[in-house]
This record gives C-alpha cells, sequence and structure tokens, in this order.
C-alpha cells in the first residue's frame, strides 16, 4: 500500500508548466493591476507553502536547522523534490542571513515570454510565497524576492533569501 | 497484535482526528432476581458497577439495557427511572445488559488536550537540555506511542504493549497525513480531519501492520 506512496507519483513538467501559466494568466484577466498579481501570487504561494513542508518533512525526516546554511540545503533539496531541478546556492552575505539561489533552468518559465505590458510581473513570484509559508510552520520567517529574473533577459533567475528571525512563541514545547 | 486506535493533536492542542481501531467489545447480558446483588451508582452520566463483580461483569461497566430496552443516562426508553425501577422487586427477575463504557467525543478531545501540557511539562522537567517530551508512555495494558513532528503536529498510537514498530508506524500515518488532509483543498488547516480518503487509507495500513508486521509497509 505505502509502494504506491513512496515511489512519488511523476507528472510531465510540461503538464505543470502550462497549468502553473494558465493560472497566472487567468490572474492577469482577473486584476489588470501587475502589482496585484504578484501579491496574490505571494499569497496562493503561501497558502501552498504552509501545508507542502509536512510533505517534505514526512518524505524527508530532515530534523531541525539550527543553522541557516542547513536551511539553504533544505530548501535546495525541496526544489529538487517538488520541481526536480537544484538550483546553486550562492552570494553569502558576511553575516551569513542572507544567500542566493540561481536557476538556470526553470520549468515555471519554460515557454514563457513577457509581453510588453507586464514588464513589472514577477512570474514566478509563487516560490516566494511557497518558501515563506514552509519557513514559518517551522518556526522560521524569511524574507524572499527576486533580484534577477531571465524572462527580464537576465542571465539568469536569482531568488533571494533572508532570514528575519526564530518564532521563538511557536516553537513546540519538547524543541526548544 | 492490537491497535487500539491513533489520535492526531494540533499545534495548538486541539483533537484534529481519532480513529478507533481494534478494541475489543465486551458485552455481558444476565438474569437478575430480586435483590440485586451488584451495586450501581450513577456517575458521569452513566449507571455503572461501583462494586460487586461477578461472571464478567467487572467494576466500572456501564449498564447499556434493562430487559432489551436502552438505557439513555439513568432513564430507561419510556422515561423510567432505571434506579427506581431496580429498587421494587415486582419488576423482577430482570435481565440487565453491561458493557464497558465507551468514552465519548466529547472526553476524547478532553483527554487529548490534557496529553498538551503533560508533554510540555515533561520536557521541562527534563534533566538534560533538548528534551523531546513524551515518546511513549507505559502501562500494564497498552503504551501510547506519540511522535511530534517539528510543526508541532503529534500523531499518538495507543497499542498493545508487545506490538513492536509503532514509531515507525506513526511516521507512516504522518505521511499519510501529509497526502490524504493536506492536500485535499476542502480541508482547511488546524480543523478536525474529515477527509475520507485519509480514513481508508490509515486503516489499510494499520490492518497490514497487525496482520504482517511493520516491516511490509
Amino acid at each position: 500500500m505505502s509502494k504506491t506512496r513512496l515511489d512519488q507519483k511523476k507528472v510531465n513538467s510540461e503538464l505543470f508548466t502550462l497549468t502553473y501559466g494558465a493560472l497566472v494568466a487567468q490572474l492577469l484577466k482577473d486584476y489588470e493591476n501587475v502589482e496585484d498579481v504578484n501579491k496574490q501570487l505571494e499569497r496562493m504561494g503561501y497558502n501552498m507553502g504552509i501545508r507542502l513542508i509536512e510533505d517534505f518533512l514526512a518524505r524527508t525526516g530532515c530534523g531541525r536547522c539550527y543553522d541557516f546554511k542547513d536551511t539553504a540545503e533544505k530548501i535546495q533539496m525541496g526544489f529538487k523534490i517538488f520541481l526536480g531541478i537544484t538550483p546553486t546556492i550562492t552570494n553569502w552575505s558576511p553575516a551569513g542571513d542572507e544567500f542566493s539561489l540561481c536557476f538556470e533552468v526553470n520549468p515555471l518559465t519554460e515557454f514563457v515570454e513577457l509581453p510588453d505590458h507586464c514588464l513589472n510581473l514577477k512570474y514566478c513570484n509563487i516560490l516566494t510565497g511557497v518558501l515563506r509559508g514552509a519557513c514559518e510552520m517551522v518556526q522560521m520567517e524569511i524574507a524572499c524576492w527576486f533580484v534577477q529574473d531571465q524572462l527580464k533577459n537576465d542571465s539568469t533567475t536569482e531568488l533571494r533569501v533572508k532570514f528575519i528571525k526564530r518564532l521563538e512563541d511557536a516553537i513546540p514545547a519538547g524543541d526548544d | 497484535m492490537v491497535i487500539y486506535g491513533v489520535y492526531i493533536v494540533s499545534k495548538s492542542g486541539g483533537l484534529i482526528f481519532n480513529h478507533d481501531h481494534n478494541v475489543p467489545k465486551v458485552e455481558h447480558e444476565k438474569q437478575f432476581t430480586y435483590p440485586l446483588d451488584i451495586k450501581l451508582t450513577y456517575e458521569n452520566k452513566k449507571i455503572v458497577v461501583a462494586f460487586g463483580q461477578k461472571d464478567g461483569i467487572n467494576v466500572g461497566h456501564a449498564l447499556t439495557a434493562v430487559n432489551g430496552s436502552s438505557v439513555t443516562g439513568r432513564e430507561l426508553d419510556d422515561g423510567r427511572d432505571v434506579l427506581e425501577m431496580l429498587e421494587r422487586p415486582e419488576n423482577f427477575p430482570v435481565n440487565l445488559k453491561f458493557s464497558r463504557a465507551k468514552m465519548t467525543t466529547n472526553e476524547k478531545i478532553f483527554l487529548a488536550s490534557m496529553f498538551y501540557p503533560l508533554f510540555a511539562i515533561a520536557s521541562q522537567l527534563s534533566p538534560e537540555p533538548r528534551c523531546s517530551g513524551i515518546e511513549v508512555l507505559e502501562a500494564d495494558t497498552f503504551r501510547l506511542y506519540c511522535y511530534q513532528t517539528l510543526t508541532g503536529v503529534k500523531f499518538m498510537i495507543v497499542a498493545e504493549p508487545s506490538q513492536p514498530g509503532m514509531e515507525i508506524l506513526s511516521k507512516r500515518v504522518y505521511e499519510l497525513y501529509a497526502d490524504y488532509a493536506l492536500k485535499n483543498p476542502f480541508y482547511s488547516l488546524e480543523m478536525p480531519i474529515r477527509c475520507e480518503l485519509f480514513e481508508t487509507n490509515l486503516q489499510n495500513l494499520l490492518e497490514t501492520v497487525e496482520k504482517s508486521g511493520i516491516s511490509n509497509v
């Protein structure tokens, strides 16, 4: 029974890419204002992240992070599990509380060209929400934003992640 | 090999799921003559045996039926008070049915929220820093296994003391929760889990473990 469970159900990434494209296109229609779409994508991502983290933990059996480097590696592992890509971790800040994830390939943007009226659109903004939601559930507050985007003619896509604080109040008993 | 039940307690300490798996049903029916040779009392909205254990009817068992008509609280179906009725010789001989009292949902919620501070106290009493809280609680008739995830959800399994592999089982239950509860778009976090798929998959998992051991899941 758990055999069907453990070998993860695989879907073609194109199906995923197109579904996400349909979602963004629909949001653009619904909101018209690009800033609202960015915000909405982040919110949807957040709601996905707070659920997805349980899947990640159940599947990998990862323990708690006591260092942001750990967190970075686990986020990287998450991308491998859920999107099948391994972004590189670079540009650590001297304090070790900020790093970048660089994507050479990004399955979300495979067939995408941004039209002129969408230059402010953060097409992959759902990812920032996912990361924020997932980290929040393991009692870590982070901020996350895009600094480079291949869709905007940058050479890579770069996602910056910043550690803000541990959510001490939310840490469950027996874990602090 | 018996697993008695599975409980899931949310981050905030509320019972969000419980599943009674394999609780053996104890039921005894017997003809009684006047005067009644067991002592009954009314407590917790049930009529229970207080003293006088015989023929499998034990102290603590609840009266469920009198002459085939069921007992609710202290009243019969027709509204008569059971204890008063059993004091009158003209009502005898009488047929009484007893069974082990079942926990109501309210009692389960109450107990689950009681375990929550217990768990927290255990982790604070620890002589060493960074204590996990209660992982196994053992009694003569059962063992309770508790697995707390990093997000604070607790998975509890009550099983026979001799049942092996319960730590692994609780992680399997966590996987089922991640799949069938959290991926259900109509399930909202922290709310009671009413997902049929989750329930059936859990049931299957428990049955497999009981039949062929944890190594087969």
